[in-house]
């Protein structure tokens, strides 16, 4: 019997987990054992495969991914960046606090905090575990199902730092938290595997902003496998900004788990440009009485890029209330899946979710697979959904024309008004300020694809 | 005076049936001419033909204006060059900011015209004033184009763009339609601000009321494709007076 390629990864992930664990010698025995445990779980059900009846892979092949090798940056990160060289391609704002890390690795000379506030944690995972072992403990991998699929055993078997940020009962943290990925792209770090974990904690009536990116330089062609925790206690709210920006030739898979306890609300903005296959699990348990969620996102995918959007919402209490709305904007000959799902619980009534997800097609070759639905077991709930494709309008062009834009100037300008509905939503300006230069400098690049 | 628009033989198809048939028309600048005609007859057609809208094909007949060979030009073209349509259905465009789209547009056609773009300052003045004139809410402005605008106020946006735009000949598409008195009162006070002797107005309507605030000098009946009569302001009258049927039972006689 021949060895097939993906034994091969497999067997590159075995020999970088041992490795691991030599290194992780003195770890606590609670997290080795949750690392050791994963590794079970993902050496046997490695990578998902749709052709196993799996619905929740079945529009986004992994193949190519688990074909590929990549290893744990053990060298560390490829190369020293500079913070001044991080503002023009990172979000930045004054007064943000900042954590960020390179090819997987804490990078202290470019992160800052700007907290004031008493009793806030916010830092690595490492740091955490010395100062607040047991808020750790009883909540890292809490939101976590090992055996939902094995992108998520992976990135706890690799489990080794991370942020982790916690903000204790009645603050209102006024410094944006921002979580920064980058992929250096440098010789070193070239073909890495990496495992971000985020652990956010707010307690009662906490309030706070958290940014979360991932950013590739150019060059990188990495993997990114990331799992985000959000426990928002009791009348808790969290704004929560996540950009997928990773270079062209990178896969990233990443997860946000979170748990709303009665009253919380949970505000999540994302936007996806980067990666050749970018997927985002985001699945939110509205677990307390008048809890509510806010998922806003747009996703642009040009080239051969496939960017998912896998979208869970569980009512699981009465008066609970969610809105999904997603819009993609897809050139060349991209793919893009946006499948929600929104469960009403039986005892849930009074509830009130609405799902959207409008999409503009810029090119005859691009594919959408848009799928909300919606899954009812109490009687009394308010539910819509619904979702759009269309290319751009012929009359909205000729309006344009009639005044004297040309059809390119017309087009971008109809593009960018599609996108400004979530960008104007953004209250964070340094964010709206560089998502609006981003959408608008990566127009060109879609227009160029409608073309073709 | 010098011809603006001369329209010879004009032929033109919407999704395959022949909709102009052989218009003729010859619109010199100072002029304002008003083209009637019963619904279907091919008004709306041949105003958006003039301004190039794709979903209209040019079958036959050849367009001047200016001098320049109009049915060559593309849409955007048309604009610049001082063609400009008030749409009868003004678009709604979700996105696009009311103010930036005018200030695009307006230097789109001073670029034509070899005039430089105007700066924020210079072009706020002209805005605000032609705002006070066509009297909209300047909150309203502050929306996407047209979007949650009422229909008296996407007319009044359209007369809006008009007087920043300064064509050489304006199309006005069924302007009237769906206007209250004081909506109709503000758009015709915007066109006879604008018209002048540099200028024409060519009007379509289905009705005389919009004649009693904007006077033509011309009156022509479209009917099935073809112009089939012309004439001064007492047309507009008698066509009130009769209706529509007299014209087709006379246009039926005479063939």
């Amino acid at each position: 019997m021949t060895t097939s390629p993906a034994t091969v990864a497999i067997d590159r992930y075995r020999a970088d987990h041992e490795e691991l664990s030599r290194r992780l010698a003195g770890e606590a025995p609670w997290l080795r054992d949750l690392r050791q445990q994963a590794w079970a779980v993902f050496q046997d059900s490695g990578f998902p495969t749709a052709t196993r009846g799996n619905e929740r892979w079945k529009y986004t092949p992994v193949g190519a991914l688990a074909r590929t090798e990549f290893g744990y940056p053990f060298a560390g990160p490829g190369e020293r960046i500079e913070a001044e060289r991080l503002h023009h391609l990172d979000p930045w704002g004054p007064g943000w606090t900042t954590l960020f890390f390179m090819d997987g690795q804490f990078a202290p000379h470019l992160s800052f905090s700007h907290i004031t506030e008493p009793g806030v944690t916010v830092s690595t995972l490492a740091e955490a575990m010395t100062r607040e072992p047991a808020l750790v403990q009883s909540h890292l991998g809490r939101l976590v199902d090992l055996t939902l699929d094995g992108f998520h055993a992976l990135n706890t078997a690799f489990l080794t730092d991370g942020a982790v940020i916690h903000i204790p009962a009645g603050l209102d943290v006024a410094s944006p938290i921002h979580c920064a990925f980058i992929a250096s792209g440098a010789a070193a770090a070239r073909s890495a595997a990496v495992y971000p974990r985020v652990l956010a904690v707010l307690g009662e009536g906490a309030r706070a902003t958290l940014v979360e990116s991932y950013i590739g330089l150019a060059g990188a062609s990495c993997f990114t496998d990331a799992i985000v925790e959000v426990s928002l206690d009791r009348g808790a709210k969290l704004d929560h900004y996540r950009l997928l920006m990773e270079s062209a030739g990178s896969y990233h898979v990443g997860m946000t788990r979170v748990r709303q306890s009665a009253g919380s609300s949970y505000n999540a903005t994302s936007f996806a440009r980067g990666a050749a296959l970018g997927r985002h699990d985001l699945h939110v348990a509205l677990d307390g009485e008048g809890a509510s969620c806010d998922l806003r996102g747009l996703y642009v995918t040009s080239g051969r890029q496939h960017i998912d959007h896998h979208i869970d919402v569980d009512h699981l209490q009465p008066n609970t209330r969610s809105t999904q709305y997603f819009k993609g904007i897809l050139a060349g000959s991209s793919h893009a899946v946006f499948s929600g799902r929104v469960l009403v619980a039986r005892g849930a009534q009074k509830s009130e979710a609405h799902q959207t997800d409008r999409n503009l097609l810029l090119s005859e070759g691009c594919e959408i697979d848009s799928k909300p639905s919606l899954e009812i077991y109490a009687d009394d709930v308010q539910c819509t959904h619904g979702a759009t494709a269309g290319s751009v309008a012929d009359e909205e062009l000729f309006y344009m024309r009639a005044r004297g834009l040309d059809l390119e100037t017309a087009t971008r300008t109809l593009v960018r008004g599609f996108a400004s509905e979530i960008t104007d939503a953004i209250t964070l300006a340094p964010l709206r300020a560089y998502l609006e230069a981003w959408i608008t400098g990566s127009i060109p690049e879609l227009h160029q694809g409608a073309t073709v | 005076m010098a011809t603006l628009l001369s329209i010879q033989d004009l032929h033109a198809t919407v999704d395959g049936a022949e909709v102009l048939k052989g218009v003729n028309l010859t619109v010199n600048a100072g002029e304002v001419h008003a083209i009637m005609g019963p619904n279907g007859s091919g008004k709306s057609t041949l105003v958006n033909v003039l301004s190039g809208n794709p979903q209209y094909q040019v079958t036959g007949g050849s367009v001047e204006f200016g001098g320049r060979d109009l049915l060559a030009m593309l849409p955007e073209e048309r604009a610049r060059d001082g063609v400009f349509l008030a749409f009868q259905y003004p678009v709604e465009l979700p996105g696009v900011r009311n103010w930036q789209f005018l200030k695009s547009a307006v230097d789109a056609v001073r670029k034509h015209r070899g005039q430089d773009e105007l700066s924020i300052r210079q072009f706020d003045r002209i805005y605000e004033a032609k705002l006070k004139l066509v009297e909209i809410d300047a909150e309203l402005m502050k929306r996407s184009v047209n979007e949650g605008f009422s229909g008296g106020e996407k007319k009044r946006n359209e007369m809006l763009q008009l007087l920043l735009l300064e064509p050489r000949l304006a199309l006005l598409d069924e302007t009237d339609s769906g206007l209250d008195i004081d909506a109709l009162r503000v758009v015709a006070g915007a066109v006879n601000g604008y018209r002048g002797g540099d200028n024409a107005i060519v009007l379509v309507t289905h009705y005389q009321r919009l004649l009693d605030y904007i006077v033509p000098d011309f009156i022509h009946v479209l009917y099935d494709g073809r112009m089939v009569l012309s004439g001064g302001r007492e047309l507009a009258l008698e066509l009130e007076a009769k209706g529509y049927d007299w014209v087709k039972e006379a246009v039926a006689a005479g063939r």
